[in-house]
């Protein structure tokens, strides 16, 4: 591990000051960044520790719905009764992520800024990577790409994002807020991560010396009822091989209007935003006219050499989803 | 108090990066100078001869670096020293009073819970943990919320038993 000054922020102030000198890297609840640094993949000079910002850890309900601080532990925000009942996605996506120690390390905000990846990116030998190395290749477009991405990628990346709770935050329009040294903006969950294009190399809509404050999510009828979805080739604390966020709105038995947004298939969640319109109006046990809606963002679907199978799969797991929340009463 | 960075002439940062810390580990407290770049874990084992807490990945896989900090189970391998400094640190040398045996490593004697024994320690922390957070009502939410600690002997059956057992005698 490339040595580091280490220092710690009070204010949000002091943390904004310090994030803008170069190759400085904030660190929160480390789960994610420990394991670069010790891998090379990171190598930031000055770790600026965020944990002493007061107040950015609570959890809290006002009139533009529920307000998670970037500091929140994901356990914490897992057990919240109010998330459990009004938000059941998101406890549901937490719960199914990592393990309950990492759970109760990792923050909200940190898990935004978990990098996209895929196994030749994490690889311990030098293979051609355009997100590690640019301008050296990708070696999961000819090679292993069962875990790749099936919307949204380049010839440049086919990476997935890991997240749970993003895909979840991102199918109930939640916002990422923002502070930095430009002032505070707001970026939609499902916009934060960008696509690969021609620069892979950056993940994210933050920019040096900005910091995630907190993630808000607006409340909706939609959001109670709400579930996640995990398909992965182990029971527990494995990656999403795929994953369906959905929160629907029911007249009866009927669709009034409903968020679907898919994890595992993409670098940042993917919103099925055609097939919400679709979709509205059936009946929720009409898996005929489900399937034919759900075509019009899968027919735009670009799977790789091994890979071609999360499209049903994912089909499969958006319909479930959408039995398992409107069963909820 | 963390000691100033050290720039060279060039901007760059000195190599070395040193910092005291004070933890508190097990209620004793420990006051020594650290490199900035070392782990929770590393700090435990090679300068504090805390060698219970065992590095298997070294990467946050799989739990036997498992310790308690402020009552909640974490990971010492993905923690540097420097972020604990002030927190209340539980290792398994510190479960139970000296020659004695915390309810839940009896349980785990008792029902054969491991095999090699590597991954022990942080089974156990990690089993106080899960019973004290209302997780260990039914083997299900033992075996998922247990998923974090690995066990390459394969002792699974034997752990969740020993996790009930515990549970149900109001061990923690």
């Amino acid at each position: 591990m490339q040595a580091f000054t280490y220092a710690r922020v009070g204010t949000l102030a002091e943390a904004i000051a310090a994030l803008q000198q170069p190759h400085a890297q904030a660190v929160a609840g480390g789960t994610e960044l420990l394991n670069w640094m010790k891998e090379g993949i990171a190598a930031p000079q000055r770790i600026i520790d965020i944990n002493n910002l007061a107040g950015l850890d609570r959890i809290e309900v006002d009139d533009h719905g529920l307000r998670i601080g970037a500091l929140a532990r994901m356990s914490d925000v897992a057990a919240s009764a109010h998330v459990q009942s009004a938000y059941p996605a998101i406890a549901q996506a937490l719960l199914a992520s990592a393990s309950p120690q990492i759970r109760n390390m990792a923050t909200m905000g940190g898990n935004m800024m978990q990098r996209t990846r895929c196994r030749y990116f994490r690889a311990d030998v030098d293979l051609p990577c355009n997100k590690r190395r640019p301008g050296s290749g990708c070696a999961a477009i000819a090679g292993d790409d069962r875990a790749a991405a099936i919307f949204g990628g380049s010839n440049q990346c086919i990476a997935t994002h890991p997240s749970d709770v993003a895909v979840a935050l991102a199918a109930l329009d939640a916002t990422v807020q923002i502070d930095g040294p430009g002032g505070k903006r707001s970026v939609p969950v499902a916009d934060f991560h960008r696509l690969p294009g021609d620069s892979p190399t950056q993940d994210t809509e933050l920019e040096r010396g900005e910091i995630i404050t907190a993630i808000v999510v607006p409340p909706s009828a939609a959001a109670r009822r709400s579930h996640y979805l995990k398909v992965r080739e182990r029971a527990s604390y494995e990656f999403a091989l795929v994953s369906a966020a959905v929160g629907v709105d029911l007249d009866g038995s009927r669709i009034r209007a409903v968020h679907i947004a898919l994890g595992g298939v993409a670098a940042r969640p993917w919103r099925l935003k055609a097939s919400e319109m679709a979709l509205r109006g059936t009946l929720l046990s009409d898996e005929t006219a489900l399937r034919g809606a759900l075509d019009k963002d899968f027919d735009r679907a670009q799977p790789g050499r091994h890979n071609a199978f999360k499209i049903e799969l994912a089909k499969r797991a958006v319909i479930r989803a959408l039995r398992m929340a409107g069963e909820r009463a | 108090m963390h000691s100033p960075a050290k720039t060279r002439r060039d901007g760059a940062v000195a190599a070395a990066d040193t910092a005291t810390v004070s933890l508190r580990i097990n209620g004793d407290l420990h006051r020594l100078q650290v490199d900035s770049r070392a782990t929770l874990l590393d700090t435990l084992r090679e300068r504090l001869a805390l060698t219970g807490t065992k590095k298997g990945c070294d990467r946050g896989e799989c739990g036997a670096c498992t310790v308690h900090i402020d009552g909640r189970r974490v990971l010492s391998c993905l923690t540097l020293a420097v972020m604990a400094e002030g927190r209340d640190i539980t290792t398994i040398e510190g479960l139970a009073p000296p020659d004695e045996l915390h309810p839940v490593q009896a349980a785990f004697i008792e029902h054969d819970a491991l095999q090699c024994g590597f991954c022990t320690p942080g089974q156990v922390m990690s089993a106080v943990a899960c019973i004290r957070e209302g997780h260990a009502g039914s083997d299900a939410a033992i075996r998922e919320f247990m998923s974090g600690n690995l066990c390459r002997c394969s002792a699974y059956p034997q752990i969740v038993a020993a996790v009930r057992a515990a549970a149900a005698a109001g061990a923690v």
